[in-house]
């Protein structure tokens, strides 16, 4: 059964380069509340900690917190790309990921080259690239723009080609990260009906944003993640109202 | 509607947790087969990186064809002349030795690029790292082949004859199997020291001077079995001296094949203990 369990992960980057020696020291005191140190005694940013969760098939899963809560980070540990410095991460299922703006696509490469080497990474036959291959084209609907190199597109373009893509090859666990709801009206609504599609099967979505909006209108389940920590899991409007209430407060000048 | 298939409805499972022991080795085992099953993939990625390094160019890869030519053409008449050798037995073997010498020179510096130079790939999606180490040594190749016409060219200019053996085509074999061990090692090694392409680069110059490459072995007989200590001059020694009608001396051969053990053992380790973290450097 398609599946995600997230046990006791924590990620933790070693500072090696520049300026680890200032941080050393703010570290050994314990002032700064991210710096730590590891088993070796290297000072590390955590960046994860302690993440406890598990998600089952018709779960549509979103992550909220201000830039640097660790959302692209356990999104990208849910994709195997991070391992777990601690911890454990199962995922059953096929993983879609739309992480990177630039999606380890060749800029210099055509959009259907792109489509090709992906569809070579998963292992695809001749007749099922070349499905993919029709419905990327029919999705993105750039036209002739499909045999150019991908620097000439717009960002959009590119956000557009990259969707197809991901959501094409059929993933059972789709990865996305906010960068992909920065689309115009037009993308959203045809992106939201193809989603609707994979989601019906029962498999798992994983949206990280800020946009409240569009987080209570995709998802069923909300984490809010600040410090690389799980402040608080529970249903969309439970967690939003909670979220804009720390928001809200924070922005009153007696917290400062 | 998105496309379905068969071989698409089976469940993977990713299964991750710190390693430990020998769970380094087994997933770095795991990483290098899967990488191998990915082979068209990485034929892909190699020619494609070929393909768009001269895009535009007029005469794209063949630049390096005619660079090769000029140097191999400049060197092999003023060496000649110099040290007052037969140009008709020098040309040929420096032809040789220079192109894979560049072969071998551009496996290294590059490799330490293997991993850091596609970081947006591995942050994008997961992947057996053995993908981009097939690729650089698989472009590499293929840059290598665009300098063999030079080769062939010398050889019919002056009328030389090359040889065939069969102890050759393993030599080459080793030689292929090497490079791909090359970009491990120097791919892991670049991802985590930023420095260590130009710490590559001027060993390989000095390497280039004490291997015999524009000198030939047979200069040194006394003492000739120190120049064994250079792990390039065996595995150099084992296609070429077969090419040029020469015969490979044993202790030559069994110092190839225990270099390029060493090698992978070396690379293989190094790569297992470091492969997880590789996303993490780069």
């Amino acid at each position: 059964m398609v599946g995600v369990e997230i046990s006791d992960l924590s990620i933790s980057f070693p500072l090696y380069h520049g300026d680890a020696r200032t941080f050393r020291k703010g570290a050994g005191k314990g002032v700064s509340g991210r710096f730590g140190r590891d088993g070796r005694r290297r000072v590390v940013v955590e960046a994860l900690k302690d993440i406890n969760f598990s998600l089952k098939p018709g779960d549509r899963l979103g992550l909220i917190g201000h830039n640097g809560a660790g959302k692209t980070t356990l999104l990208r540990a849910m994709a195997g790309i991070y391992e777990p410095v601690k911890g454990r991460v199962r995922v059953h299922g096929r993983i879609g990921t739309l992480l990177d703006t630039s999606l380890g696509m060749n800029p210099e490469l055509s959009g259907r080259e792109n489509i090709r080497i992906r569809c070579q990474l998963y292992g695809l036959s001749k007749q099922e690239t070349s499905d993919v291959e029709e419905d990327v084209e029919e999705f993105a609907d750039l036209g002739p723009f499909m045999d150019l190199p991908m620097k000439s597109f717009s960002s959009g373009m590119s956000m557009r080609i990259a969707f197809g893509l991901a959501t094409a090859i059929m993933p059972q666990v789709l990865l996305m990260d906010e960068w992909i709801m920065t689309g115009d009206a037009w993308f959203l609504g045809r992106a939201k009906k193809r989603l609707a599609g994979l989601v019906e099967q029962s498999d798992i979505l994983v949206l990280s944003s800020h946009n409240e909006v569009i987080l209570s209108e995709w998802c069923t389940r909300l984490i809010w993640m600040d410090q690389g920590q799980v402040i608080m899991d529970g249903s969309t409007d439970e967690v939003l109202t909670a979220y804009q209430q720390r928001s809200a407060s924070k922005e009153t000048p007696s917290e400062n | 509607m998105p496309a379905h298939s068969s071989s698409m409805t089976t469940e993977p499972l990713l299964d991750l947790q710190p390693e430990t022991g020998l769970g380094h080795l087994r997933n770095a085992a795991r990483d290098i087969v899967e990488g191998l099953g990915l082979l068209r993939l990485a034929l892909t990625l190699g020619w494609l990186d070929i393909r768009l390094r001269y895009r535009g160019s007029l005469l794209g890869p063949f630049w390096l064809t005619i660079s090769t030519a000029v140097m191999v053409g400049s060197m092999g008449v003023l060496y000649a002349t110099l040290f007052h050798i037969n140009v008709r037995t020098y040309l040929p073997f420096l032809s040789f030795s220079l192109v894979l010498w560049g072969w071998l020179n551009m496996v290294i510096t590059d490799g330490c690029e293997a991993f850091s130079g596609v970081a947006g790939m591995i942050h994008a999606v997961r992947m057996p790292y053995m993908v981009h180490a097939l690729r650089l040594a698989i472009r590499s190749f293929l840059i290598f082949l665009h300098s063999v016409p030079v080769i062939i060219a010398v050889f019919l200019l002056l009328d030389v004859m090359p040889h065939f053996t069969w102890g050759a085509c393993f030599g080459w074999l080793l030689l292929l199997t090497d490079t791909v061990a090359f970009s491990l090692l120097f791919g892991v090694l670049g991802a985590r020291i930023r420095d260590m392409a130009p710490i590559a680069a001027s060993i390989m110059q000095i390497l280039f001077f004490v291997t015999p490459i524009i000198w030939r072995p047979e200069l040194i007989y006394l003492g000739r079995q120190y120049m064994l200590l250079d792990p390039f001059y065996p595995l150099i020694e084992i296609v070429r001296a077969p090419l040029m009608g020469d015969v490979v001396r044993d202790t030559v051969w069994l110092m190839a094949v225990f270099y390029s053990g060493l090698l992978w053992i070396i690379s293989f380790l190094l790569f297992a203990r470091m492969r997880s973290r590789l996303a993490y450097w780069v």
